[in-house]
């Protein structure tokens, strides 16, 4: 087993592994960049290494440091988290370089399935369905238009090395075609190095399900159960669930099998999650394969009681699966909410800022996976995600009344979060009948909000609330009475010490 | 202590004064069971009668917020005794800054010093992690002075204009 892990990532990812690593003994070291000095994952590590400059390019996305770090750290294997470097062939590659284990698929695996193209071919040659379109990327207009006549409309042109919805574009009708596959191209150079595109026909209202599957090295593969992440915004998930509402035990053993397949044909090893879009008939079909750990896997550790980090550590270091498919049990339900620091109500345009009050929510069935604390400062530099709230009940019901209670007793001042939304989709009576596609959301939030008026009971304990807080003054201050740079009570000190003094005596009157 | 409150809208007066730890209470000149117990910092425990409420209090960007449970409320609390208070009770009808909401850049200044705006118009753009955010004028009024150009580099709580 490892002495010691290098986790090549930040954040809450960052802070789950390193908890892994301690509940299974092993030394966690810790990489930051400048601006996360103050970070939780430095906090909890048993080491940690500067990287330099914040741009993901300078610092986690480095592979020279990175390699650098574990040289000098001794440790033994990696661990890439999600994003970054996770699916990257080339790191992998260099790993296995200079004798480091990278926690994860090889190089060869990562590059089968990295290739959306490439992937679709592998499937034609394994027999699995996939959504009907282009194997290979698309050489000239004039077969677009073809390819596009032959399929239907609507169709879905999208990058083959893309991802996070880049350089996807949906064509309606002929006329359009032309100028969206120049779009697509472009912002697929432009985000990947790669102008490659593809054609599929575009499924009406989706639904995205994904299976999670775990191989260990010597050749067992077993499917972990589904998730539904349909509740996208721009092609990013917003919430995810497991099991999926629509998939009944046989329709999960056929997606089982099917993925099974998917990564039996990659020579996949490791925790890895297949991808299908299933249509309103409950036909699946593959769509591509993320070769890492997902940022929901937390959903499924709850339904089947597994570790799934636990479990690619120990993959990595040798051992043999510690169970077989037949023990695999999905039991209950769990829903996450990706809590990011955006403003709901400016197009959750992101937040950073000094997180200056946090009470987080806890109690049965409610699991958080964070990164931040309060009095953390939320760098402006990467992906905004807070953390990852999570609900876990007997059914799908218990599970959504659980979250619901955690979202009320959620509060963070200081900077804005997107908890309302939550609200918004848990209380929404679509979502609890569990009717759901990819396009929800964007329905859901282009509904009017009816601003309900303000309970008159509430305002009034505002105003009471307000009073207090102003006769215990700076007895009741905490971060967030700091004065800001334009507030009144610091452009004239002496006046904020008068009412400070006057509150004081008050008080002890 | 009294005090002049604007909250939703609304100004109330409130009379408040502890005596033995316990708090009593009027809120318009109608008397109100209080039992108000500081948390932690920033968190107060609120009784009314017997029903209890958690109430969270926050700056941001020189705005006092209140949330009572979920629900936020902007706040402003005035001492009309104070000379200050009087000044700041002044003030409020007066001049309003427009702040940066965070770090960036001005992308674009959409007024000019001497125009009338509505509230809710734009004043300025500031561009941060690639999107744009409009910053808006709160009030109704003049652009009495603009602080910042196309183009300047900006930091969370910088004035960015006035307007009166």
């Amino acid at each position: 087993m490892f002495k010691k892990i290098l986790i090549a990532n930040r954040g809450e990812i960052a802070v789950r592994i390193i908890r892994a690593c301690h509940e299974m003994g092993i030394a966690a070291v810790a990489v930051y960049s400048d601006v996360d000095r103050a970070s939780l994952h430095v906090r909890k590590a048993d080491e940690a290494y500067p990287i330099g400059a914040p741009a993901a390019s300078e610092s986690y996305l480095n592979i020279q440091k990175i390699l650098d770090v574990a040289a000098r750290s001794r440790a033994d294997a990696i661990h890439p988290g999600y994003g970054f470097l996770s699916e990257n062939a080339k790191f992998a590659k260099a790993c296995a370089d200079a004798g480091v284990k990278f926690i994860g698929p090889t190089p060869a695996a990562m590059d089968a399935m990295g290739s959306k193209t490439r992937a679709r071919q592998a499937m034609e040659r394994a027999g699995v369905r996939f959504v009907p379109g282009t194997l290979r990327g698309l050489e000239s207009f004039e077969q677009a238009e073809q390819v596009a006549a032959r399929i239907g409309y609507p169709v879905m042109l999208k990058a083959a090395a893309g991802g996070g919805g880049k350089g996807m574009r949906l064509v309606h009708a002929p006329e359009e075609l032309k100028s969206l596959l120049e779009a697509a191209r472009s912002e697929a150079e432009r985000s990947f190095g790669d102008s490659e595109v593809y054609i599929e026909r575009a499924i009406v209202n989706p639904r995205h399900i994904e299976m999670q599957v775990l191989a260990d090295e010597h050749g067992n593969t077993v499917y972990l159960g589904e998730r539904e992440c349909s509740l996208q915004r721009r092609h990013q998930k917003v919430l995810e669930e497991a099991p999926s509402p629509i998939v009944d035990a046989d329709m999960r053993r056929k997606m089982g099998e099917v993925a099974v397949r998917v990564a039996q044909a990659a020579g996949y090893t490791n925790a890895g999650t297949v991808e299908f879009l299933v249509d309103q008939q409950k036909n699946f079909y593959f769509l591509e394969m993320n070769t890492r750990l997902q940022v929901e896997h937390p959903v499924t550790e709850l339904v089947t009681g597994l570790d799934l980090v636990h479990l690619q550590i120990r993959i990595a270091a040798g051992e043999r699966l510690p169970f077989t498919q037949d023990e695999v049990q999905i039991r209950g339900h769990a829903i996450e909410c990706r809590i990011y620091a955006e403003d709901p109500d400016n197009n959750y345009f992101p937040s950073p800022g000094k997180i200056t009050l946090l009470l987080a929510p806890s109690g049965p069935g409610i699991r958080r996976d964070s990164g931040m604390y309060e009095g953390w400062t939320v760098p402006m530099d990467y992906d905004p995600l807070l953390d990852k709230l999570i609900g876990y009940g007997t059914d799908r019901d218990q599970a959504i009344g659980r979250l619901t209670r955690a979202l009320n007793e959620y509060f963070v001042a200081g900077i804005k979060a997107n908890i309302s939304l939550f609200r918004r989709i848990l209380s929404d009576p679509d979502f609890r009948a569990a009717k759901m596609d990819t396009g929800f959301l964007d329905r859901l939030l282009k509904q009017k909000r009816s601003e309900s008026p303000a309970d008159p009971k509430a305002v009034e304990v505002g105003v009471i609330a307000a009073g207090i807080f102003a006769v215990l003054g700076s007895a009741a201050a905490g971060a967030g009475e700091r004065p800001g740079a334009n507030d009144a009570a610091s452009s004239n000190p002496r006046a904020a010490s008068n009412w400070k003094i006057a509150a004081h005596k008050e008080a002890m009157r | 202590m009294t005090y002049d409150i604007t909250i939703d809208g609304k100004n109330y007066r409130l009379d408040l004064n502890r005596a033995e730890g316990r708090w009593s209470c009027r809120l318009d000149g109608r008397e109100v069971e209080v039992d108000a117990v500081l948390a932690r910092p920033d968190v107060l425990s609120v009784r009314i009668g017997n029903k209890a409420y958690e109430v969270k209090y926050e700056r941001v960007a020189g705005e006092m917020y209140l949330w009572v449970g979920s629900a936020r409320f902007a706040a402003e609390v005035r001492d009309p005794r104070s000379l200050r208070g009087r000044a700041r009770a002044v003030e409020d009808h007066g001049p309003k800054k427009l702040i940066a909401p965070m770090p960036g850049k001005i992308v674009r200044v959409l007024v000019s010093q001497g125009d009338e705006v509505e509230a809710g118009s734009g004043v300025l753009v500031v561009e941060a992690m690639k999107m744009q955010n409009e910053i808006k004028s709160p009030k109704k009024g003049t652009i009495q002075k603009i602080l910042v150009s196309e183009g300047a580099a900006v930091n969370a709580g910088d004035v960015l204009a006035i307007v009166e």
